[in-house]
């Protein structure tokens, strides 16, 4: 129900106590223009963390495999372990959705010809998966799918490199490409933000490489993507676990550091910045919540300040026939539509700052400070709740006041 | 018009209390014009803010055209202020940011009137006072006579049954009093009842009646002949 004459007193009430109505709102202008910037800047340096692990996933891990260097159940040093496709299906069928992604990598390196230009690519044999491992973004076609594999199909997914280097203007998708003798399909381009030695490469389904080359099925490394959900400390868990079912699986001695092994230097890295992360994570809601308190009292206080002042004006307007429910909604009111359009100010304030210092403060692990509206809204909302609370009390009181305390009182 | 028995009421101070009304009996008829007398302590204000539904009574009855006052809720109480009551205050009681128009439209408001007859109201009772051409002006920019008329104009607006003066030239000088006081006597000429507190002797004879309290008990009841105001304006 929309009461006009009920806003027109509001307006009216702040038009003609333009002071308090400043006060009021200054508050909470502050409070929410404090909350805005400190929490840009603790995201600024979030992403500054985030952009340590943007060329792979940064939950990649690669399971290479050796040599023995230590004998085992009468087994002599210096056998070579290599993994196979059963790897595969164990790994995923042992971990579950522990792992996320898995691919096997099979490289090789090939003269690629089309028409009279050619050049050396690596062709490396992947399964699907590789494909978010590696964070290519695919610009045309495809990337190499489920089928491929199965079919062991003479299709490729070139870099973007590849496409400029071979086809300069032309379009490569649906064009053949002979790799010494064999002629393979184009079905995708892509792009990686991993610099132009990933994109100068060429993928297959890893079987294709097993049929034409090896015809074994053999696989090189095997790089998996454990599950996001799961912290530094619990992948290097992961990491122990994969090692320790591969080294029984070939019979390898526990102890032995060559024959499996995964490397775990990113994920010691990763460790380091989860600590940090979980700093800000505790950090981060103490400011948003230390500055929302300050603007809960300050806002609190204003609206006791606020009825206390306009007690007489209650006496008034109960003697002249007001309902104390009229006198609350009138305060409330009043309070709510300050404290909203003075969070809404603030955010603004808060926001230009953060566009105005954004770009300058980069040298200070600071990228990009930026705050989700969705927060600032909640915070806005808290504040206007409170403010609500705050003179609802107050005004609750009032309105309850015999008139005559009220215009004694004035 | 109204009714009260045996009406009592105190107040608690401290850990004791204090015994202000100790049981009143008051009739006033319709087109009556009643001042209430007595020292400050008499109990004089207490029984005008009874009646006027500011306070609350502790026992006895209170009866305002035919309609029994005990115990309403806070909305009742306001409705039936609303309805039956006009204020004049001592202080005045304007609503300080408000213009002396949006003043005398404030009880409409409370009536739910729509604004464009409040605004229309407002100014029929202004001009009535007087003031029609200080409409705009807000209580600061205008002389206390002024704003006591501003405040009469919005007692009147509500046409209300019954009309409660708190000492209404209290705070004014002899001319100015004997002018608020040749209105409120027109408006009894008019037809409405009017109640008021007052200590001047003088203000007091302008009344039809003079009711004098004394230690929470009525002393004297008298009819009086009026003096009428405006042969000293």
């Amino acid at each position: 129900m929309f009461d006009l004459d009920l806003w027109r007193e509001i307006f009216q009430s702040i038009n003609k106590n333009k002071t308090r109505a400043a006060l009021s709102g200054f508050t909470v202008a502050f409070a929410i223009m404090l909350f805005t910037i400190l929490f840009g800047i603790a995201n600024g340096l979030e992403n500054t963390f985030e952009k340590f692990f943007l060329t792979t996933a940064d939950n990649a891990l690669t399971i290479r495999s050796g040599t023995t260097s230590k004998p085992y159940k009468g087994l002599q040093i210096g056998r070579l372990i290599t993994y196979a496709n059963k790897d595969l299906d164990y790994l995923k069928k042992e971990f579950g959705d522990k792992i996320q992604y898995i691919t096997p990598k099979l490289s090789r390196t090939y003269q690629l010809k089309y028409k009279k230009r050619k050049g050396e690519y690596t062709i490396t044999g992947v399964s699907p998966d590789h494909q978010y491992l590696e964070k290519a973004v695919i610009i045309k076609g495809r990337f190499i799918n489920e089928r491929d594999v199965k079919n062991k199909d003479k299709v490729i997914a070139i870099g973007r490199l590849v496409e400029k280097d071979l086809f300069v203007k032309e379009s490569a998708l649906g064009k053949y490409i002979d790799l010494e003798g064999v002629v393979y399909k184009v079905v995708g381009v892509f792009s990686d933000n991993g610099g132009d030695e990933q994109e100068r490469t060429i993928y297959t389904g890893y079987t294709t490489i097993q049929r034409l080359y090896l015809a074994t099925d053999e696989i090189g490394s095997i790089t998996i993507g454990y599950n996001p959900n799961m912290s530094a400390d619990q992948a290097l868990v992961l990491v122990q676990e994969i090692t320790a079912k591969l080294k029984s699986r070939y019979d390898v001695a526990p102890n032995d550091q060559r024959a499996v092994r995964i490397g775990n230097r990113i994920l010691q890295e990763k460790k380091r910045l989860d600590n940090m992360t979980t700093g800000l994570g505790i950090l981060i809601p103490i400011i948003g919540f230390g500055t929302l308190i300050a603007g809960i009292l300050g806002i609190s206080n204003i609206m006791i300040f606020i009825v206390k002042e306009r007690t007489k004006e209650i006496g008034i307007r109960k003697a002249l026939g007001a309902s104390p429910r009229s006198i609350v909604s009138i305060i409330l009111l009043e309070s709510i539509l300050i404290t909203a359009f003075a969070g809404y100010v603030g955010l603004l304030i808060g926001v230009g700052v953060l566009e105005a210092i954004g770009s300058s403060i980069e040298r200070y692990w600071i990228t990009n400070p930026s705050v989700k509206p969705s927060i600032v809204y909640t915070a806005t909302i808290v504040l206007v709740i409170a403010g609500a609370i705050a003179g609802f009390l107050p005004a609750k009181k009032a309105s309850k006041i015999k008139p005559i305390v009220a215009l004694r009182n004035g | 018009m109204l009714e009260i028995r045996d009406l009592q009421k105190s107040y608690p101070i401290g850990g004791t209390s204090l015994h202000v009304l100790k049981g009143i009996n008051l009739s006033i008829k319709d087109g009556e014009m009643v001042a209430i007398m007595g020292s400050s302590g008499s109990g004089k204000s207490t029984l005008l803010n009874i009646i006027g539904m500011l306070d609350e009574l502790d026992s006895g009855e209170y009866i305002l055209d035919g309609l029994p006052i005990k115990n309403l809720t806070e909305k009742k109480a306001a409705l039936y202020r609303n309805k039956f009551l006009g204020f004049i205050f001592q202080s005045f009681n304007l609503i300080n940011y408000k213009n002396a128009l949006e003043n005398v439209a404030l009880p409409l408001y409370y009536q739910g009137m729509s604004r464009k007859d409040r605004q229309e109201k407002a100014l029929f009772h202004l001009g009535k006072v007087g003031l029609a051409d200080w409409a705009k002006h807000l209580p600061k920019e205008l002389s206390g006579g002024q704003n006591q008329r501003v405040a009469i104009a919005r007692a009147l607006a509500a046409n209300p049954k019954l009309l409660l003066a708190d000492e209404p030239t209290g705070a004014l000088d002899t001319t100015t009093s004997y002018e608020i006081m040749a209105f409120i006597q027109q408006l009894n000429d008019e037809g409405k009842t009017i109640l008021m507190v007052t200590h001047e002797e003088d203000i007091a004879n302008m009344c039809k009646r003079i009711v004098r309290l004394k230690d929470g008990v009525i002393m004297e009841d008298t009819k009086v002949i009026q003096v009428r105001a405006d042969q000293y304006v």
